[in-house]
């Protein structure tokens, strides 16, 4: 058993600037194991930059400055030696947008076990199930799994995305306003499902809706212009806030 | 302007693009009528499976059948892998706004605009004068083996001409692949090369067979660069080596058309010899549909 209280994220003055322009403007916090912690604040606040820090992503986008250290169960991910196609494969990500690739459902599934073939898993179709469990949609398309992914609806995509990101046993989920473009009962499914996977891994959910951050999360960053206002327990940030801005930000009063 | 005077415009407008539609439909359906009419009565089993004879007023076309259709793959085989491998260097590994990328696209927008005659004569300069000779001196000790017009110096010249068809074909298909599947791809810990070939190839098939499409019907067309790098006036026999000239079809419509001893006893032939070039372009372009609506189904899963 791992020890609950031990940091899997440790993120360190952690400021990203492009250009000229700060986009993190030097934040600092843990994650927990088998924890959700959501991040929440008004768009432009830099939500979405933080996350796609912690799986390396922001590597694709060109002209970003990132200062201050990541550290992933304890080594920093900016580190040289660092290998981001190993990290990647230990945080998966969700976005917001449901980005289920053209192909089946089954191959849709089987690419991050196909991206490491050298690991091949044996029960691939165990292995499928049980994502699909686990993302709640095993039962919307057990028997159809070699339908085009495409053909889902908007809510079961992202489902099978959650899913997919899943295959490969991650320590870390990010995801990206998940729920943005969803129903309210794919919602209601996703949010279930995160309280399922929270047994096995930590949880970043970056979201616009501050009412799922209050349902979902153990604790609750809130950020503001690249600035990190607060964190605390989801309870205390949403009754009782130790600053005003997270205060009028939750109760709705801007952003 | 009155109301009576807008609607007239608009008429007119919608006549006008409707009439220029129904002449490209026209002029297709001329070409095609007129040499089918004169043709059909030509094509035979005999004639597509025979030589010609007796000075070429006689007999059939297969040398020239079999003649395009063999370099028509040689030149695909050598024209997609190096299109399609220049289109993913431009896309996904170099770095869009260099020197260097703006080089190759300069270079590869050049090369559309060389004429094809051009292409002719480089072909004899670079690969028989050049590669050839050099082959035959380094390995053959000087004896000639390569260094003459050759079914794979013309099968090569032809690939240069249609490079920038496949190149510009495939960036085009590469490009329009989502951004959000990319990351995607390295979300789930993607190399860059696992990216391209599991997530962003699959999408481009389409394009890439587009492209193959576009440059076998250049290919099949195009006389000019053929001319001085193997293709021969008549052979009495079929080429089974890379480095023996061969009969093709659209050089063989050219001698059939100017250099007959008897018009008349000739024209027949042409008329088939057209129409048997345009049903093997057709058939050509199809099975390349076909592949590429199959590979379409294949990878997206059923319906």
């Amino acid at each position: 058993m791992p020890v609950p209280t031990e940091d899997v994220f440790r993120i360190e003055d952690l400021r990203i600037r492009a250009g000229k322009k700060e986009l993190l403007k030097g934040i600092s916090l843990s994650l927990r194991r088998n924890e959700i912690l959501s991040a929440i604040g008004p768009s432009g606040s830099g939500k979405t930059t933080f996350l796609r820090c912690l799986n390396r992503l922001t590597d694709l986008e060109e002209g970003l400055t990132i200062e201050g250290r990541v550290l992933f169960k304890g080594k920093n991910i900016f580190d040289p030696e660092t290998d981001a196609i190993e990290l990647r494969r230990k945080v998966g990500m969700v976005f917001a947008v449901p980005m289920p690739l053209p192909m089946s459902i089954r191959d849709n599934l089987m690419l991050p076990l196909r991206l490491q073939s050298n690991s091949l898993e044996e029960d691939a179709d165990g292995r499928i199930e049980t994502c699909l469990r686990a993302a709640f949609l095993w039962d919307e398309v057990k028997d159809r799994l070699s339908l085009a992914a495409t053909s889902l609806s908007g809510g079961q995509q992202q489902r099978l995305c959650l899913a997919r990101s899943l295959m490969v046993r991650p320590d870390v989920l990010l995801l990206d306003e998940p729920c943005s473009g969803l129903d309210p009962i794919s919602t209601a499914k996703i949010e279930e499902a995160l309280q399922g996977l929270k047994k096995v891994m930590s949880v970043v959910l970056v979201t616009n809706n501050v009412k799922q951050a209050s349902r979902t999360s153990d604790r609750t960053a809130f950020l503001l212009m690249g600035e990190l206002v607060e964190l605390g327990e989801t309870g205390q940030i949403f009754t009782n806030p130790r600053d005003s801005r997270t205060g009028d930000y939750v109760s709705g009063r801007f952003g | 302007m009155n109301r009576r005077w807008i609607d007239l415009i608009s008429r007119a407008f919608t006549a006008l693009t409707g009439l220029a539609c129904a002449t490209l439909v026209l002029a297709v359906a001329m070409i095609l009528g007129h040499v089918a009419y004169h043709g059909w009565a030509g094509l035979s089993w005999k004639f597509l499976t025979t030589a010609p004879r007796n000075g070429m007023t006689e007999g059939g076309i297969f040398p020239a059948i079999f003649g395009t259709v063999f370099l028509v793959v040689l030149m695909t085989v050598a024209v997609v892998p190096l299109g399609v491998s220049t289109a993913i260097y431009l896309r996904e590994y170099a770095h869009a706004d260099s020197r260097w990328v703006q080089a190759v696209r300069m270079a590869i927008q050049n090369l559309a605009g060389v004429p094809a005659i051009v292409f002719g004569l480089f072909g004899l300069g670079f690969f028989i004068e050049f590669v050839g000779k050099g082959i035959d001196a380094a390995f053959f000790g000087g004896k000639l083996y390569f260094g003459q017009p050759a079914i794979l110096w013309a099968a090569l010249t032809l690939a240069l001409l249609t490079l920038p068809t496949v190149v510009v074909s495939t960036e085009e298909a590469l490009r329009v692949v989502p951004r959000g599947h990319r990351e995607v791809a390295y979300s789930l810990g993607a190399t860059r090369w696992q990216m391209v070939r599991r997530v962003v190839l699959p999408q481009a098939v389409d394009g890439i067979l587009t492209g193959t499409i576009l440059a076998v019907s250049r290919g099949v067309g195009e006389v000019a660069p053929i001319l001085f790098t193997g293709a021969a006036f008549y052979l009495p026999f079929l080429p089974t080596r890379l480095n023996q000239q061969f009969m093709v079809m659209n050089y063989h419509v050219y001698v059939l058309a100017t250099q007959s001893p008897d018009i008349d006893a000739t024209l027949p032939l042409l008329y088939s010899t057209v129409l048997v070039l345009l049903l093997l372009t057709l058939t050509l372009n199809s099975a390349a549909i076909v592949i590429r609506s199959r590979l379409r189904r294949r990878m997206k899963g059923s319906k």
